[in-house]
C-alpha cells in the first residue's frame, strides 16, 4: 500500500498490525523517541502511537527537534 | 517625518508599493527583540538595522569566540573576547545610525524574560537550546507577543511564526523539550556556516512584514529547509487543542525554566 511520508509517496508492504510506533521502527526514523508525528493534518499524541493503525493513503509528517541557532 | 537623507537611504524600500513612506515610518516606529546574537541573530540584526527598524533589542550573555566566526557574520576577528551584544551593536550602528540598539548581556530566564519582551512588538528566537526555545514560546504566548521561531542543525533548518491565540505555537507541535541525556552537544553536531544566514534572513523578513502589516506571515506552517537537498518544504499545522500553553486547558500558566533541557543543544540530524 501507499502512504505519503514527509511529502513523498512511499510504498510499504501490507501489514494489518502496523501502528505508528511500528512504522517508526520499520522506517528507522531518526529521533524516534522524540519525533512528533502529524497524521492526516492532526498532531498525534505520543500515547496513541502504539494503538494508531497506519492505513493506505495516510499522509504522515515527521517533525524533528532542531535546537541550534547560535 | 523622514529626512531627505533617510528618503535616499530607504529609497529602494519607499519605491515598493507595499512599503512607501508610510511603511518606512512603520519600520521606524517598530520595536523588535532578537534573542541570541549568534548564527541566526547575526543576519537578523544586520538586516533589521539596515532596514531601519527603529528600536532593536539584542540579548546574549556570551562573548565572541573564534569558533563563532565561521557563521556569525556580525562578529569580526578583532571582536574575539568582546561581549556579543556589544560587537553586534557596533555593526548595527555603523550600518545605520538611525537605529536605536538596546543590549541585554544576559541569558533569558523565567525571572527576566517577561520584563525584556514587554518593550517589543515582535520577538525573534535565535537561541541554540531547547530551554530558551520553550521559554520564549511560553513567554510570548502568555504575553500575546508575536514571535518567530528558528532552529538549525547541521544542514537543516526550520522556522515558523507564532501569533499567540491565533496560530499554532511551538508547543502545539512539541509539547515538551527532549530529555537532555539523549542528546549530543552543538559542537559535536556541527552546522554548515551558511545555514543560519538562510533561516535568519527568513525570520527577519517575518518581522519586517509584521511591522508593515503586509503579506502572509509564516503562521500555521512549519517551513523546513534542507541545504544538502536544496529543498524547502512547508508542513501545514493548526493549533493543538491539547497544547499545554495555548490549548483549551493549559497546564502552563506562567513562565518556568525547563531545567531538564538547559544544556540541550542539538540532536542527531533527521
Ligand atoms: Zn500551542
Amino acid at each position: 500500500m501507499n502512504i505519503t511520508i514527509n511529502g513523498k509517496e512511499t510504498a510499504i508492504p501490507e501489514n494489518p498490525d502496523r501502528t505508528i510506533d511500528s512504522l517508526l521502527e520499520e522506517l528507522d526514523v531518526s529521533q524516534r523517541l522524540y519525533v512528533t508525528v502529524e497524521l492526516n493534518g492532526e498532531i498525534l499524541e505520543r500515547e496513541a502511537f502504539g494503538t494508531t493503525p497506519v492505513n493506505g493513503g495516510d499522509v504522515i509528517e515527521f517533525l524533528y527537534f532542531m535546537g541550534g541557532g547560535r | 517625518m523622514l529626512t531627505e537623507e533617510q528618503i535616499e537611504r530607504y529609497s529602494r524600500h519607499i519605491i515598493l508599493k507595499e512599503v512607501g513612506g508610510k511603511g518606512q515610518q512603520r519600520l521606524f516606529d517598530g520595536r523588535v527583540l532578537i534573542i541570541g546574537a549568534g548564527g541566526l541573530g547575526a543576519p537578523i540584526a544586520l538586516y533589521l538595522a539596515a532596514a531601519g527598524v527603529g528600536a532593536i533589542g539584542i540579548a546574549d550573555a556570551d562573548d565572541v569566540d573564534l569558533s563563532n566566526l565561521q557563521r556569525q557574520v556580525i562578529h569580526f576577528t578583532p571582536d574575539i573576547g568582546k561581549p556579543k551584544v556589544e560587537s553586534a551593536r557596533e555593526k548595527m550602528e555603523a550600518i545605520n545610525p538611525d537605529v536605536k540598539v538596546r543590549t541585554y548581556k544576559e541569558w533569558v530566564s523565567a525571572a527576566n524574560i517577561g520584563a525584556i519582551i514587554a518593550d517589543y512588538d515582535f520577538i525573534i528566537d535565535g537561541t541554540d537550546n531547547f530551554a530558551a526555545k520553550f521559554l520564549i514560546n511560553d513567554a510570548c504566548v502568555l504575553a500575546r507577543k508575536p514571535y518567530s521561531h528558528g532552529g538549525i542543525l547541521q544542514f537543516d533548518g526550520q522556522t515558523m511564526t507564532v501569533r499567540p491565540g491565533e496560530s499554532a505555537c511551538y508547543r502545539c507541535i512539541f509539547p515538551e523539550p527532549p530529555p537532555k541525556d539523549a542528546i549530543p552537544t552543538c559542537s559535536q553536531a556541527g552546522v554548515i556556516g551558511v545555514l543560519p544566514g538562510v533561516l535568519g534572513t527568513i525570520q527577519a523578513t517575518e518581522a519586517i512584514k509584521f511591522l508593515l502589516g503586509k503579506g502572509d506571515l509564516l503562521t500555521n506552517r512549519l517551513l523546513t529547509y534542507s541545504a544538502l537537498r536544496m529543498r524547502f518544504r512547508e508542513i501545514p499545522l493548526k493549533r493543538n487543542t491539547a497544547c499545554p500553553v495555548c490549548g483549551d486547558n493549559p497546564t502552563i500558566t506562567e513562565v518556568r525554566d525547563e531545567l531538564d533541557a538547559l544544556t540541550v543543544c542539538d540532536l542527531k540530524a533527521p
